[in-house]
């Protein structure tokens, strides 16, 4: 596996540490109730991990990732939400069989889009081809105009409060403001349970640890090495003879479908998906997850993400109205003392402090450069 | 009127217009194969905009550029380049964050496509044109440097090297020795000598000196046209070059 990844002996280290933590520590520490609580944190990882890529190697600021975890989460939310509303179910409604939110809503029958969601294989299928040809769309679309930086992040930005208003406009079919909620079953399995829910953790894990791999390995190749290229000297890599416009494609599209997965997990682990996930709040503070975490770092992305997130739950319970001060002063903070984040910190002052065999290395001969953005 | 297929690179009538001035004004010219051109003139004589035509950074307004009688103004950038045209830009432009190695790396043509990135492996083939181009460039012992740490001559000569390891028939360089020391420039002399054995040449340059070094011939642009042309000891007699451009 390493050999694959062309990973050193430190990079390795840092996913073992990070398996045992996501696999031993934290299920061990915790209860059910906070393990599930990490768990949907742990969602929000998929997306940052999927920003280290597209905005960190490849400096394309995302500020839309919120639509690609909406729409992966509300794939899978159809599903469960069909499940969850069958005639017997649904017997004192006005029309049995179809969700209870359309019953209010005067819809007398399932919309077209809605049927293809009975079948399991189709949902997993939707759940990341939707967002992708989505993320397709968008990138083609801007990346082929030769739309970038803060005009792509603006727009993103507005793609995500159209998507949000969209879905909270079309009560009769998305569930509205409220979302899709009172989801039950997964073929049968009642997902709200403690164990099924300590599975779904473990299920969860392991797919942000594929991810994670695939990061690493996309990183490892002459395609991430051109991300960082194209980052700097857009021009160079043009006339270099490569269709630039392919790789921001791309990368923007494996973002995506790594934010869709990890929505489908929030979904499942949750119990319900709505359009709070989708807007530009949400989008935003997973840009910030990322960047606290280290935006060049790929397990940076997770450990920014739990701790970001950590603190959003401490420090609301106890402060609810001062916690978007705290989140602002915090991306603020980042950005201007320690622009590569918890990683950053890491490898300049800690890793180099530490022994050789437990990881450290001499400090690199320049420490990266923040490109400026 | 010869005919344009003779030619490695013909330039006809060309001209392009930025709202109503005309930077370049039915300007041809024609480059043979393995020749070293030069491009000079006065600031503002659209010297960088006919290399932007050629490479497809700049779309032309009207006129056509034939290199080995494809043409040229249709085509993407990345196209043109895997024609065989490679451009150098007036500022160094490398990839800082990366090595010297991965600079030249990238540029070596295989696996230029998303996929194929993906797939690319560093194979022993890779290394030694690596190795080949950082000798010909003088960085064989840079290869594992950042590129940021190179002196601004050094930047220089990486960029010309990642031209040289694309293998393309033309190679354009805009500006190649500015900032750069005489013992540097001396040495770049050198190197476009040895370059220019299997390729043609186009180069902007301002200094006199090094354009007598490595002209085989010159051509002279003022406000977008063609004022003169031929070999630096022709052009330099010129009255009408001395009068705009060299000075009495």
């Amino acid at each position: 596996m390493a050999r694959i990844l062309n990973m050193d002996r430190t990079q390795l280290l840092g996913f073992v540490l990070l398996a045992a933590l996501v696999f031993l520590v934290l299920p061990l520490a915790l209860d059910a109730f906070r393990l599930n609580m990490v768990g949907k944190y742990l969602t929000y990882a998929f997306v940052a991990v999927g920003l280290v890529l597209c905005w960190g190697y490849g400096g394309i600021l995302s500020l839309g990732q919120g639509v690609f975890f909406g729409l992966g989460g509300y794939c899978m939310a159809m599903f469960l939400k069909l499940e969850a509303s069958t005639p017997e179910a649904t017997a004192i409604q006005s029309t049995p069989g179809i969700p209870d939110f359309m019953d209010w809503n005067q819809v007398t029958a399932l919309p077209w889009f809605w049927e293809p969601f009975h079948n399991l294989a189709f949902t997993l299928f939707a759940v990341i081809a939707v967002p992708v040809a989505f993320a397709f769309i968008i990138g083609v679309a801007m990346f082929k105009r030769r739309v970038g930086g803060v005009y792509f992040a603006i727009i993103t930005q507005a793609v995500a409060a159209i998507l949000s208003i969209l879905i909270i406009g079309q009560q009769g079919y998305t569930g509205g403001v409220n979302g899709i909620t009172d989801l039950r079953t997964l073929l049968g399995w009642d997902i709200r349970t403690d164990s099924a829910r300590t599975i779904l953790y473990f299920v969860n894990g392991g797919l942000l640890f594929v991810c994670l791999f695939i990061a690493a390995w996309i990183k490892s190749t002459k395609f991430g090495r051109i991300l960082v290229a194209m980052r700097g000297r857009e021009d160079r890599v043009r006339f270099s003879g490569y269709d630039v416009s392919a790789f921001k494609i791309f990368v923007f599209c494996v973002a995506a479908g790594m934010a869709a997965v990890g929505g489908a997990m929030f979904t499942l682990q949750v119990g319900f998906m709505s359009p709070t996930f989708v807007g530009i709040v949400p989008s935003i503070e997973m840009v910030i997850f990322c960047a606290v975490g280290g935006r060049l770092s790929i397990l940076g992305a997770v450990y920014g993400t739990l701790l970001v997130n950590w603190g959003k739950t401490t420090f609301s319970e106890t402060f609810p109205e001062l916690w978007l001060f705290a989140m602002g002063a915090v991306f603020i903070g980042v950005v201007l003392a320690f622009p590569n984040g918890l990683a950053g910190l890491w490898t300049d002052h800690v890793a180099p402090r530490l022994p050789r065999r437990l990881g450290g290395r001499p400090r690199p001969e320049a420490a990266q450069p923040a490109p400026a953005e | 009127m010869p005919n344009a297929t003779d030619f490695l690179l013909a330039v006809e009538d060309l001209t392009v217009s930025f709202d109503g001035f005309k930077a370049v004004d039915n300007l041809s010219f024609y480059v043979d194969e393995n020749e070293l051109r030069v491009i000079i003139g006065p600031n503002g004589a659209g010297k960088t905009t006919v290399l932007d035509l050629i490479c497809g950074r700049t779309r032309a307004t009207a006129g056509s550029i034939r290199f080995r009688g494809r043409e040229l103004t249709a085509l993407r950038e990345y196209e043109i380049v895997r024609a065989g045209v490679g451009r150098k830009f007036q500022n160094p432009s490398i990839y800082e964050d990366l090595t010297v190695f991965e600079n030249l790396e990238i540029s070596f043509p295989r696996g230029r496509s998303v996929f194929g990135a993906l797939a690319f492996k560093r194979d022993a083939e890779v290394i030694e044109r690596v190795e080949a181009v950082a000798e010909s460039i003088f960085l064989a012992d840079q290869l594992n440097r950042r590129a940021e740490l190179l002196s601004h001559g050094q930047k220089q000569w990486l960029e010309i090297g990642m031209l040289l390891i694309q293998q393309p028939d033309l190679l354009m360089l805009d500006e190649p020795v500015a900032g750069m020391s005489v013992a540097e420039r001396v040495k770049t002399a050198e190197l476009l000598h040895r370059i220019c054995a299997d390729r043609a040449v186009l180069v902007i340059e301002h200094d006199m000196k090094f354009v007598e070094d490595i002209a085989h011939k010159v051509t002279v642009l003022h406000q977008g046209k063609r004022l003169s042309e031929g070999p630096m000891h022709a052009v330099k007699t010129d009255p009408k070059v001395i009068e705009v451009y060299l000075g009495h």
